[in-house]
């Protein structure tokens, strides 16, 4: 199969489509936990439980409800080869965590890959909405409709005080958890991250790099989260995170800016010398994949690099993956063999561009 | 009662265990517990999930340290305030009713706020629903005796009773 043809088949809306601010705003997703009363959380129950939450929220997603929603369907985990598993989390549709450590884990998935309901994780419900670009009101719109079509079939565990039970005491309340993943190379390179990270984090939410930690970010993406969940409401949860998030924007396009002005040289051979070496490379470990293509987005962000599509980064951050590169070649792939590989498909992708 | 290993401390963790079908019962102090506990492959202050799993779900037979009586206990579960602060976890819904009177100050430090502001659900929380537009009402009509307007007072009066004719009226408002 080419690469066209496997990223047609293999790719989420996210990654295929642009969608607002989609320059610096990679992606937008909101996560909401529920538990069903009078049943033991995840980390408690038996299997057999484990199975009656399953199968009571496989009717619900199955119900004449939910069909408006779209067209879903469900996974259980156990039952998708390691490789498939692997790639889903790489896409970011479920988490590590009900891969490693959930018993009768399971995804309800909408064939767009926009809604993914996490079953038995931590929390018996984890509803997943997961957009291009800076879209947390439709984000949170979209979740709240998947969250009322399942509690047509479904008892709730929720308090009038404490709100949405959870296990964890962290996503009491409003169980909802919106984050924004941002490509920030302008912010980074003009030595500002620190600073602006700092801020954030005085404001009630939480920044965290999606590969490696803090301002060493590999790729100079970051997420950045609400970290309360309860005392206030979604609206404000959304809305507090929409404002950073739109401070951040503006503050990423003035070092843009700055970065031209005062560098044009120098970033424009850094770019190039990036692009060059995904295009050339024979071998490149994923820490480099990353570094490399964050360079050649900033270049084609900037009109230096032309006639490459700006999708390359989400799709190549996602496709060199370890579980998708195995996904790619059919077989199992000892880390060595995976840099080789890794810098065939770079090259495959960029040639489909030009 | 005092440490059946030392003697000399209070005896604050309970032990079962069942050995060859005979229960052994041991009352120690936190020292000589966590030196048992490590002898049993548990240790009180940082026990694995899957212990406290088979602990939970299987007490009697597997030497978890079952705490003193006097810690807070959820009857559903059976998870014991002192492990949910060890796994940080509740182990199901009932757990909060439980813990209720130490919850407050915990979810003060996490989140600022201790009280829901947001959604209630759609279906099942008309009732929670309407209480809440009772606590607006209310909240609007002192503000206008305050004011002295007492035609909009009177106004909002005979929305709240109205309001609370429902919720009184129909026990399965909920439905
Ligand atoms: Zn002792
Ligand atoms: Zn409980």
């Amino acid at each position: 199969m080419s690469v066209s043809d496997f990223l047609k088949h293999t790719t989420a809306t996210w990654m295929k489509e642009d969608g607002p601010e989609s320059d610096i705003v990679i992606s937008t997703r909101i996560r909401v936990a529920r538990n069903l009363s009078a049943s033991p959380f995840p980390v408690l129950a038996t299997e057999n439980m484990a199975q009656e939450v399953l199968s009571k929220v496989t009717n619900a997603v199955m119900s004449d409800e939910f069909a408006a929603l779209g067209k879903f369907e469900v996974l259980k985990i156990g039952e998708i080869g390691n490789i498939d598993r692997e790639a889903l989390v790489e896409k970011h549709l479920i988490s590590r965590n009900l891969v490693e450590d959930s018993r009768v884990g399971a995804v309800a998935m909408r064939s767009d890959e926009v809604v993914s309901i996490m079953i038995n994780e931590e929390d018996h419900l984890r509803i997943q909405v997961l957009y291009p670009g800076f879209q947390l009101e439709d984000g949170w719109n979209l979740a709240t409709a998947v969250d009322d079509a399942l509690e047509q079939r479904l008892e709730y565990a929720f308090d009038e005080k404490r709100g949405y039970l959870t296990a964890c005491p962290t996503n009491v309340g409003t169980g909802i958890r919106a984050s924004v993943m941002m490509h920030l190379p302008g912010l980074v390179h003009t030595n500002q991250i620190g600073r602006i990270l700092s801020a954030i984090s005085q404001v009630g939410l939480v920044v965290r790099g999606i590969y490696g930690e803090g301002s060493d970010a590999i790729g100079n993406l970051f997420q950045i989260s609400n970290q309360l969940t309860l005392g206030q409401s979604e609206a404000d949860i959304i809305e507090n995170l929409a404002v950073v998030a739109g401070q951040i924007i503006a503050h990423e396009r003035t070092a843009r800016k700055q970065l031209v002005m005062e560098n044009r040289d120098s970033i424009e051979d850094r770019v190039c010398r990036s692009f060059g070496i995904l295009a050339n490379a024979r071998k490149i470990d994923s820490k480099e994949t990353m570094q490399r293509l964050s360079d050649v987005r900033l270049g084609i962000d900037l009109g230096m690099i032309q006639g490459v599509s700006a999708n390359i980064l989400k799709e190549l951050m996602v496709i060199t993956r370890p579980g998708f590169l195995q996904k790619y070649a059919g077989v199992e792939l000892a880390p060595q063999e995976r840099d080789w590989r890794r810098a065939s498909l770079i090259r495959e992708r960029l040639q489909i561009d030009r | 009662m005092d440490c059946s290993e030392c003697g000399n401390r209070p005896a604050t963790v309970y032990f079962t265990k069942i050995t060859n079908g005979s229960k052994t019962e041991m009352h120690l102090c936190e020292v000589c517990a966590k030196e048992k506990g490590e002898l049993l492959g548990t240790t009180p202050n940082g026990f694995s999930i899957n212990s406290l799993l088979a602990g939970i779900l299987n007490f009697e037979s597997q030497g978890i340290p079952v705490s003193a009586p006097q810690t807070l206990r959820c009857n559903t579960c059976g998870l014991t305030f002192n492990q949910f602060s060890q796994i940080g976890r509740f182990g199901c819904s009932d757990c909060y009713q439980a813990f209720e009177p130490r919850l407050d100050p915990l979810l003060r430090r996490i989140h600022g706020g201790t009280t829901h502001t947001g959604k209630i659900p759609a279906r099942s929380g008309g009732v929670i629903q309407k209480r809440r537009e009772i606590d607006q009402l209310r909240h609007q009509l002192n503000d206008r005796i305050q004011k002295e307007k007492f035609e909009e007072a009177a106004s909002l009066r005979d929305q709240i009773r109205a309001l609370e004719s429902e919720l009184g009226g129909s026990p399965n408002v909920s439905e």
